[in-house]
């Protein structure tokens, strides 16, 4: 899904959309965006007015200008309908995609039969599929509906949801459980119980966001609505006490001029847009790869105050590694490599693992009767025992203890080596034959490159980073301190990242966190934001407000800047439409009365060639303005993390200043061409 | 430089200087700390409170606040009316003034309640001094209305969540003892040592220099005008209100005056910033203030030190500038300096005759007005700036993408709703009577004495002056009668109090929000970049809906007078 959609306009999306702008001009559908509602009712009174001259009427003005005007508001109407017909048709394309997908999947459906529970399989079409049925996926299948594994392993290819090719493994029980429906079975096979009712599963949800069916106004578009009420409103007392103003000074004007001037000063770009900026925003998200449970969920994630984010797997890649080799004084550096290598052949771990790469020893090689000693909670150490020899490696206080015991001492060298390499924020393990310490090996978190930048970027957005940890607090400091993040719960328990949100929550902060354990399920519902991921359980995922399809716990990142676009797209166009006002008043103003009072041609400041050009030229600027900023409502405005005042600086300068300018530019420039043809 | 403009230079700074000491102690008495006053007015206040058995220590929630509030103006509205229509047969009626008609009464009667003093009667035939005493109390009462609103307003910005905003009975004795009192005291005396009369005789006979007797009308003068100012009230003891030479003897009294109506508008801003120890907040607001301000003066003061250039071209000598209505003992710069800070306060006291000023002059009153929030009259002037910050954060908040907040409160649509209302208010008030007005010909038009785009011009005016509260005249318009006596009332009544119902609702709502620590996300709104915002909505909200009849009116007599 990431590669398709490149352009903003397709041919068929166009078409479409372009279907859809004229179904739109039902009253009943438009009635809902109240500033697009009443220039239709301006454009039906121009009709009006168009006929009523066709039966003979003298006042108003020639047919042709009547006309055209009726006409330029017409295009009004249907750009801003195209701006939202054009975004919902982004969103329904990518709904349909991946409708195809689940289209009549055949689903093996086992049934327990009788009272030995005989199971038998029968294929039925997914959509008959309920909560809590169980069914059977085999190598090649497409997984019927979204689930939970109950029974079995399985590689599985999820790039129809994520476009990501590489398969990802489920297994049953643990946090990988789950598995999603439309994706496809690579090899072996699982038993699946149903987590969703039919029409509820993830896709159908994302399904139904994108399309628009589902979306309801978010509190800050429904406060951005009434503002532009009022200002709607303010421009309807304006335009209706304008008639006994113009009468009073003998100044007529006719109803062409007046339907003209309400319509360009109420703020139509904005309310053109609106719609189409909120579906471009989910739509966005989605193309982030982010399926999310509510337009508002995205408008919240912008106003996020603090992150927590895993310190595995989101700021250091993966597990810790071996990284030196510290043998003691006076022992030979192969033989405590050796001693090193042989402790660790059988480890599973990846700390034990990562010993024998830096060692650089075949991982296939072992050692002949070799007794591979577990590690245990309590002697703390792990081992092998080869042919009389005890090898021993674990944290230094344990062999240290081991080695005491013994009777042997415990050089002072290795205890400062402990001390340098936990003090670098490394992990040091001890490594001891027959309770004789041979050395330190280091091992060390591999910060994840450019992770410095994006803490970086978002501690200019004004949000704080907390990195959740097992580590002790003095590897976690070091860890955090590199890293670039501002604060970290270190030894942290599942309920340690609770209490750390509610207590941030207490003090009034938004907070977003990723998570995708059952443990973490809990957290995820108080966080503000809470992006589970998609390989993650089925609890996490219903917990969460969000669900990553990619796995990335980096996502967070990008989901807090399409929040912050949105409202900035949002804020900007209202600016800009509304900073528009001043050269539209300085069009038409001077057009309405120059003819009774010919005095106010000083308020003519852009020299506009007569009264019916003027007026023509503002409501046709009115007009293309919309389908001009189409794209910038689909894309969004960038956001740059300059912080709050330097951006409203530059905004202001931009779409402030720039409304203002932009407007007695374009004016004029119809204006020339206008007075053309009249 | 020109003495006339240093002049008028040296009274602003003076004043500005003045606010801010004014200003902190005023922080104080709400805060209820300790101040130089204690001595006095403690046990007054003690025995006040014990007297009218109210507990100061319980605290109200906003709409209590406004319950009391309401309730207090309501019961000295009737109790005015009474008064204005009895006055005949009342005490202290040395000149035997009549009563007043119904009509008048009520427009009389709440224009001094809201702070606004519209007089459609001249205060030396149609005021008897117990009348005029009453109105004189009334310019104290309607105040601290004012004061008290905001003192709750400050109280609802501190940092915190509650529903408890103080007592409002202690803001309102305390706006009365502590702070319109003693400044009306300090600047009755000066009035009263230059020459202004305070007295309860009734007219004195005087023999002018052409032998012909004539009766002076005197009377409190003094007190009077000291509150009328220091309350930006505006109402005048005399009819030509201070351009009266008693209300207004000197050009020394003239700026006293001056000073005294501006400084309380200007001392309540930095009083908000000592209240919440936010002094930076303090200078933006007082910043897009004062620019506003001077937008608005200083071409008025050019316009009326240029005079009339249909005068100049007949050759006429005008190196005094416009001097038509317009008392030479103040000059053009003085006159047109005071015209727009009385429009920009609204105190609508006047020294010269705005109907004579230029119309580029007439233009700048009528957009001071028009906002309405560039200082502003006592305490509502920061309520009505307080609308138009709430605007300004919703707005800028989408522009740096993130949920608006004001003070570490969250902006939500039910803010949005009264703040709108509120914006909207003004402009519905003044374009909708002026437009009866001009609809109707046989009840506002006839009564006008200029034709054309100035006649316009008196209609707008007087409904922008009843809006604004304002309660200074373009005059030349014949408005003692019952069409403009009952319009401009209902005008006044609305736009006094919903403008302070919808700000303290807002407040009291937000009180009661979470609050939210700023971080580095969060946008600062005491900085210039947020008060440049500040002035862009007012600018398009206040001056922009006004344009098409400003157009019709003073911009068209200004085109063709050039």
């Amino acid at each position: 899904m990431k590669t398709q959609n490149k352009s903003l306009f397709q041919k068929e999306l166009v078409l479409e959309a372009l279907k859809q702008s004229v179904i739109k001009l039902n009253p009943k559908s438009l009635i809902k965006n109240p500033i697009m509602f009443t220039v239709e009712i301006g454009t039906a009174v121009m009709l009006a007015v168009c006929i009523w001259i066709l039966t003979g009427e003298q006042s108003q003005g020639s047919f042709a200008y009547n006309f055209v005007i009726f006409i330029v508001l017409l295009f009004t109407l249907l750009f801003a309908n195209f701006a939202e017909a054009i975004a919902e048709a982004r969103g329904k394309a990518q709904a349909d995609s991946l409708r195809k997908t689940r289209e009549e999947t055949p689903a093996k459906k086992i049934e327990p039969v009788g009272e030995i529970y005989l199971d038998e399989v029968i294929v039925v079409p997914s959509s008959t599929l309920v909560k809590g049925d169980v069914f059977l996926c085999e190598e090649g299948d497409i997984i019927p509906t979204d689930g939970e594994i109950i029974e079995g392993i399985a590689t599985i290819d999820e790039s129809a949801i994520t476009g990501e090719s590489a398969p990802v493994i489920r297994e049953s029980g643990g946090d990988k459980s789950s598995v999603t429906g439309g994706t496809k079975v690579l090899s072996d096979r699982i038993k699946v119980r149903v987590t969703t009712e039919p029409g509820e599963s993830f896709l159908d949800k994302m399904i139904a966001l994108v399309e628009g069916a589902s979306r309801q106004k978010t509190p800050n578009e429904i406060a951005l609505t009434i503002l532009l009420a009022g200002f709607t409103l303010i421009f309807i007392i304006v335009c209706v006490t304008l008639k006994p103003f113009a009468d009073f000074s003998k100044a007529p004007i006719t109803i062409a001029a007046f339907i003209a001037l309400f319509v360009c000063l109420i703020p139509t770009t904005i309310g053109g847009l609106l719609s189409a900026i909120g579906i471009a925003g989910m739509d966005r998200a989605l193309r982030a790869n982010v399926i999310t449970k509510s337009g508002k969920a995205v408008e919240t994630a912008g106003d996020i105050d603090v992150l927590l984010l895993d310190k595995t797997g989101t700021i250091t890649i993966g597990n810790r590694k071996a990284t030196h080799f510290y043998p003691a004084d006076g022992v030979d550096e192969k033989t405590f490599i050796e001693a090193a290598v042989i402790s660790s052949l059988l480890d599973e771990t990846p700390e034990g693992k990562s010993i024998i790469e830096l060692a650089g020893v075949d991982p296939k090689f072992r050692a002949k009767d070799s007794v591979f000693i577990k590690f245990t909670a309590e002697t703390r150490s792990s081992g092998a025992d080869v042919a009389g020899r005890r090898i021993r490696k674990g944290a230094s206080d344990s062999i240290k203890n081991l080695v005491e015991k013994a009777g042997n001492p415990f050089p002072k060298m290795i205890q400062d080596k402990v001390a340098e390499v936990a003090g670098n924020g490394g992990t040091p393990l001890v490594v001891s034959e027959n309770e004789k310490v041979l050395g330190v090996i280091e091992l060390q978190d591999i910060i994840k490159t450019g992770i410095q930048e994006r803490f970086e970027r978002l501690r200019k957005m004004g949000v704080k980073t907390v990195m959740v940890t097992g580590d002790n607090p003095l590897t976690a400091r070091f860890i955090a301190e590199k890293a670039g993040v501002d604060d970290f719960i270190a030894e942290a328990k599942p309920e340690d990242k609770m209490n750390y949100i509610k207590e941030e929550q207490m003090r009034g902060k938004l907070v977003a966190m990723m998570g995708d354990g059952t443990n973490d399920a809990p957290a995820l519902a108080q966080a503000d934001v809470g992006v589970a991921m998609n390989s993650g359980t089925q609890a996490a995922k219903e917990a969460g407000n969000m669900v990553d399809l990619d796995n990335d716990p980096t996502k967070l990142i990008e989901i807090v800047e399409i929040g912050k676009q949105l409202l900035m797209t949002r804020g900007t166009l209202t600016t800009f439409s509304i900073a528009n006002d001043v050269a539209k008043y300085f069009a038409i103003i001077p057009a309405l009365f120059i003819t009774a009072i010919p005095a106010l041609q000083g308020l003519n400041i852009m020299n506009l060639h007569s009264p019916e050009s003027a007026i023509l030229s503002a409501v046709i600027f009115n007009a293309v303005v919309i389908p001009f900023l189409i794209p910038l409502a689909l894309k969004g405005v960038a956001y740059k993390p300059i912080g709050a005042s330097a951006l409203l600086r530059r905004n202001l300068l931009i779409y402030g200043l720039g409304g203002v300018i932009v407007p007695f530019i374009g004016i004029k420039l119809i204006d020339v061409v206008v007075a053309l043809f009249i | 430089m020109n003495t006339e403009i240093l002049g008028i230079i040296i009274v602003f700074v003076l004043t500005v200087a003045l606010a801010i000491p004014l200003g902190k102690y005023i922080a104080r008495v709400y805060r209820g700390e300790k101040t130089i006053t204690d001595v006095i007015f403690n046990p007054i206040e003690k025995i006040l409170f014990r007297f009218c058995g109210i507990n100061p220590a319980e605290e109200m929630g906003w709409k209590q606040h406004l319950k009391v509030l309401l309730t207090i103006n309501f019961v000295w509205f009737l109790l005015s009316m009474f008064v204005l229509m009895c006055q005949g047969w009342l005490p202290l009626n040395p000149d035997n003034n009549p009563g007043m008609t119904a009509d008048l009464a009520f427009n009389t009667a709440i224009s001094f309640v809201v702070n606004c003093n519209l007089q459609h009667y001249s205060g030396e035939t149609g005021l008897s001094y117990f009348g005029q005493l009453f109105l004189m109390f009334l310019q104290f009462v309607s105040a601290a209305t004012g004061l008290a609103a905001a003192a709750i307003l400050f109280n609802a910005l501190k940092e915190r969540t509650t529903e408890k905003l103080g007592n409002f009975y202690v803001y309102f004795l305390k706006s009365l003892t502590r702070i319109l009192l003693p400044l009306s005291i300090i600047v009755a005396t000066l009035l009263a040592f230059n020459g202004t009369p305070m007295t309860f005789e009734g007219k004195q006979k005087m023999v002018t220099l052409q032998g012909e007797s004539v009766d002076v009308s005197t009377g409190t003068v003094a007190a009077f005008t000291a509150i009328k100012h220091i309350g930006t009230n505006g109402g005048g003891f005399f009819g030509a209100n201070s351009a009266h030479p008693l209300e207004n003897p000197n050009y020394f009294t003239n700026m006293v005056e001056l000073a005294a109506q501006m400084i309380v508008p200007f001392a309540m801003i930095f009083a908000l910033g000592f209240y919440l120890n936010r002094k930076k907040l303090s200078l933006m607001i007082f910043g897009v203030m004062t620019v506003g301000f001077l937008l608005l003066a200083v071409p008025t003061v050019m316009a009326e030190m240029n005079a009339n250039p249909a005068l100049t071209r007949m050759g006429i000598d005008t190196s005094m500038g416009a001097t038509e209505g317009k008392e030479v003992r103040f000059g053009a710069a003085a006159s047109g300096f005071w015209s727009i800070a009385t429009t920009v306060i609204s105190t609508g006291s006047v020294n010269s005759m705005h109907d004579s000023a230029m119309p580029i002059s007439g233009l700048m009153q009528l957009l001071a007005m028009m906002v309405n929030c560039f200082y502003g009259g006592c305490g509502v002037g920061l309520l009505n700036f307080y609308i138009f910050i709430i605007l300004s954060v919703f707005i800028s908040g989408l522009m740096v993408g993130r949920t608006p907040e004001f003070l570490g409160k969250k902006i939500e649509a039910r803010e949005m709703k009264i703040a709108m209302v509120i914006a909207l208010l003004h402009t519905l008030l003044i374009l909708s009577g002026t437009a009866l007005s001009t609809a109707l010909p046989e009840l506002g038009a006839s009564t006008l004495n200029n034709p054309g785009f100035h006649g316009f011009s008196e209609i707008l005016y007087e409904f922008t002056s009843s809006s604004a509260n304002n309660g200074s005249g373009y005059e030349g318009l014949g408005d003692n009668n019952p069409w403009w006596n009952i319009t401009t009332g209902v005008v006044l009544l609305l736009s006094r109090f919903l403008p302070i119902i919808g700000p303290i609702a807002i407040a009291g709502i937000l009180a009661s929000k979470k609050h939210v620590p700023e971080s580095a996300g969060t946008l600062k709104t005491d900085t210039s970049t947020f008060g440049l915002m500040v002035f862009a909505v007012i600018f398009i909200i206040a001056a922009l809906s006004f344009f098409p009849a400003l157009a019709l009116g003073p911009i068209a007599e200004y085109f063709s007078l050039a």
